[in-house]
């Protein structure tokens, strides 16, 4: 026990937990975008791949930095573009669709890096995000290192909760954007355009989704690997209903995944000997899942997930 | 009349949905400041012909001409309701169109703010709702999601929206059919005045008493064509009602039966809800065979709250119910139907109708266990759809057949597909809440008589209804519930009656 409280306290765990909850703010407040316009987004694991693609080959390329990420992000949209004009105005199943986008992003980017480099053993490496080091506040206790030792595209993250929160809360075009997810009637009736709301939402989503990448190979790491996205894109779409399609909230399950997954690295050094590592490995995604079915029962869906809407139609 | 004062004509308006034909080559004139009452039975096709003028539905054939502000009619763009509401043009749905995340205010205003703008609505446009809400009598409230309002409030909130706008041209569908009497005489009233500054009204309505008192012209739709205009101070009910139907309807009348035993006992029941118009309080009603007990009362005075421990949908927090003498051990849907109660819900389009399935699987939902339904688990789909084009026959029901889905028959046609699941099960207790509300008069009619028919085989009915007529044509005993609470109305009177919903105890 002494241990744990051990971890919880020290800064670098928290530092930790940010970091790796980074990705999945942008992929939460992605799906969530998606979704709440009623639209489930499931390519989100393949434009994540796609993200740290595009905005890590960008940056080798000479773009820049943030050349890369706003590489990644037009790369996302085009992707959720796709998406978009399956299931909005042709109405496809969205399930189909979005697995469709992850297996064509994942392997489009494979295929794009396969070309680009033929016959390279060790993927070529760039300069990453380095941490912002703002003076005087970086040097508090605690908070120092938590907060103002991250890099610039944690920072952007935190700044994209708060602007989809706006956006979403307090402005004309977020109010049509839940109106949409929930009685799409309600906005052809007030002429406004059904899926030119939802085509955006979908394609400002995907964007996000794609930073969430970037940031795997701009921050956390300084190159692209096969399978580096992991998963981290179902999580999202889990921490979603978690979060009950709230940006706030969407934080807060990112930072709990974030800090079981410092946790469980952690408890591997400390007591790997006794313990199977696959269990402290799983231990984030039982935790998660457990969290998940708590959470679930009190979450209210948009009532139009999933449900196409064509014009002239009962 | 002159032929300059003409805002807004219809030609040629035709619309087809597969093979029934809902709109046929419909011409119609609105002059300004004039109130325009579109009648028809259920399933004339008024609604698909606003629908064609406001945009939602593409017409076959046939344009829309709308007056612009110098007077000139200039054509509509078919299919864009963004352009009708530029133009002027308001309406308010037969079927809702509220996001019920959002609050009262935002369906309002969705829309009518610039989806630029970088802050949602200001002060102003609160007090602007507010004006408009002290004018016209339509009070709801604004801050509450639109989810959590009764269905009289919604219909509001859906006024509200049009007035809002401005509108030059109001169409109103069917915007009566869930206010109360003293509601709707304030709107037209409201209506009435507006139309003095050069609005023109359409109106939809199945009430022909607010058709002739606040209409000037009557148009008359049946199946899809327009058979026939005439002036309202030459209208009367009967000369409407041939028009309607081409033919009359015999009123149903009410013989007297000595009732039997109790088939329904509510003893002491409770029910604490979200809110007070949730609940009950220490409710005890008996139904007895061969009557119809009728609860009157103003919406949102725990209507719902007594239709749904009726149905099983809510377990009451105390109290005990009784069916034909038997005491319930569970209070649930599938016992209630068990049990020998059939049910009539006040929303037909949510809990009466399951809208993508077919109108054959709709008629046999509440016994998917008997054996000509199913067999070894498996659906007997020829005998399914047998079965339901007896009931569609029997009970009327018109649309584009038995096996397209049920949301596509329109809201006369879906009640008449409940009503004839219902009554072909016999039930003991027959629980109907608001069962004609946006019914035809044919329709009306049909499902008075058919209640009738019901209590004569000897069933209970227990009848909630917010139209006073209504309960005292059909009722042997009428109770009004106010807050919950159940009071007998001793004396068969509107006035007293009317009191006692209002809440002082006559
Ligand atoms: N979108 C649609 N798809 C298929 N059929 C439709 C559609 N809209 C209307 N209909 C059909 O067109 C006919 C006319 O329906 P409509 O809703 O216009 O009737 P209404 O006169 O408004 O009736 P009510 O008084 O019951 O509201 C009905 O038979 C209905 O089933
Ligand atoms: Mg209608």
């Amino acid at each position: 026990m002494g241990e744990i409280l051990q971890i919880l306290l020290a800064d670098s765990f928290w530092a930790a937990s940010l970091r790796i909850a980074t990705p999945l703010i942008f992929g939460v407040l992605g799906a969530l975008l998606c979704e709440k316009s009623g639209v489930l987004n499931l390519g989100i694991e393949g434009i994540f791949v796609a993200g740290a693609m595009a905005g890590w080959m960008a940056a080798w390329l000479g773009l820049g930095l943030w050349g890369g990420v706003l590489v990644a992000a037009v790369a996302g949209a085009l992707f959720g573009l796709i998406h978009a004009i399956l299931t909005v105005p042709l109405g496809l199943s969205q399930h189909v669709s979005g697995l469709g986008v992850t297996l064509f992003a994942t392997s489009a980017s494979y295929f794009a890096y396969r070309t680009a480099l033929p016959d390279v053993a060790s993927p070529p490496r760039i300069e990453p995000f380095r941490p912002l080091d703002i003076p005087l506040l970086s040097d508090l206790p605690f908070l120092g290192p938590v907060l103002f030792q991250q890099t610039a595209l944690t920072w952007l993250a935190l700044a994209m909760v708060a602007l989809v929160w706006y956006v979403l809360e307090r402005t004309p075009l977020g109010v049509a954007i839940k109106a949409v997810g929930d009685n799409p009637d309600s906005v052809d009736a007030q002429g406004l355009s059904v899926h030119g709301l939802r085509i955006g939402a979908v394609v400002a989503g995907s964007a996000l989704m794609a930073l969430g990448g970037a940031f795997l190979t701009m921050s956390a790491f300084d190159a692209f690997f096969f399978g580096m996205v992991n998963g981290r894109g179902w999580i999202c779409i889990a921490l979603v209903i978690f979060a009950s399609w709230r940006p706030g909230k969407a934080l807060v399950g990112a930072l709990l995944f974030g800090a079981f997954d410092a946790l469980q690295v952690r408890l591997q050094t400390e007591a790997g000997a006794l313990v199977p590592g696959q269990v402290f490995l799983m231990a984030p995604y039982v935790l998660s899942i457990l969290a998940l079915v708590i959470a679930a029962r009190r979450a209210e869906y948009p009532r139009a997930l999933l449900k196409p809407w064509f014009k002239g139609q009962r | 009349m002159t032929e300059d004062d003409t805002v807004l004509r219809l030609d040629g308006l035709t619309r087809r949905f597969g093979p029934v034909l809902a709109c046929d080559a419909v011409d119609l004139e609105l002059h300004r400041g004039e109130v325009l009452a579109l009648l028809g039975e259920n399933g004339a096709g008024k609604t698909t012909l606003m629908n064609m003028l406001f945009g939602h539905y593409l017409p076959d054939a046939g344009h829309v001409e709308v007056a612009g502000p110098d007077g000139v009619l200039r054509p509509l763009p078919p299919g864009h309701p963004q352009a009708a509401l530029a133009a002027g043009i308001g309406m308010v749905h037969q079927h809702f169109t509220l996001a019920e995340n959002l609050d009262a205010l935002d369906n309002i205003l969705l829309g009518a703010e610039p989806l630029r703008a970088l802050r949602r609505h200001s002060a102003r446009a609160r007090e602007k709702v507010r004006a408009i809400m002290a004018r016209s009598g339509l009070a709801a409230p604004l801050d509450v999601p639109v989810g959590r309002l009764s269905v009289g409030e919604r219909q509001r909130v859906e006024i509200l929206k049009a007035l809002y706008r401005d509108a030059r041209i109001l169409v109103l569908d069917e915007p009566t059919a869930v206010l109360t009497p003293q509601e709707a005489d304030a709107l037209f009233d409201n209506i009435r005045a507006m139309t003095r500054d050069g609005l023109s009204v359409i109106f939809i309505s199945h009430k022909l008493r607010e058709v002739l008192a606040f209409s000037d012209r009557i148009a008359v739709l049946r199946h899809g064509r327009k058979v026939g205009e005439i002036a309202t101070a030459e209208a009367d009910e009967r000369i409407i009602a041939r028009m309607m139907v081409g033919a009359d309807t015999p009123a149903a009348s009410r013989k007297a039966l000595d009732p039997g035993d109790p088939v329904l006992e509510l003893d002491g029941i409770s029910v604490t809800g979200r809110s007070a118009r949730d609940s009950l309080d220490d409710l005890s009603l008996t139904l007895r065979a061969r009557e119809i007990v009728g609860i009157a009362g103003v919406s949102g005075n725990g209507q719902t709250a007594l239709a749904q421990v009726i149905s099983g949908l809510v377990r009451p927090g105390a109290g005990q119910i009784r069916v034909q003498g038997r005491p319930l051990a569970r209070i649930e849907p599938l016992a209630m139907i068990r049990a020998g109660i059939g049910r009539i819900p006040e929303d037909r389009h949510r809990d009466g109708i399951v809208g993508a399935m077919s109108v054959a699987e709709n008629m046999v939902i509440e016994r998917l266990e008997a054996p000509d339904v199913a067999r070894r688990g498996l659906l007997q789909k020829a005998a399914i759809r047998a079965h339901a084009e007896r009931l569609a026959r029997d009970y009327d029901v018109r649309g584009p057949g038995v096996e397209v889905p049920a949301r596509l028959l329109s809201g006369g046609n879906i009640q008449k597909l409940i009503l004839a699941r219902v009554f072909e099960q016999e039930p003991a207790v027959i629980l109907a809440n608001q069962p004609t509300r946006g019914l035809d008069m044919g329709a009306a009619t049909e499902v008075a008589r058919r209640l009738l028919e019901a209590r004569a085989r000897g069933a209970g009915v227990l009848l909630i209804s917010e139209d006073l007529d209504e309960i005292l044509s059909l009722a042997d005993r009428v109770f009004v519930i106010h807050d919950g609470q159940l009071h007998e109305a001793v004396r068969r009177d509107r006035e007293a009656i009317g009191l006692m919903m209002a809440g002082e105890v006559a």
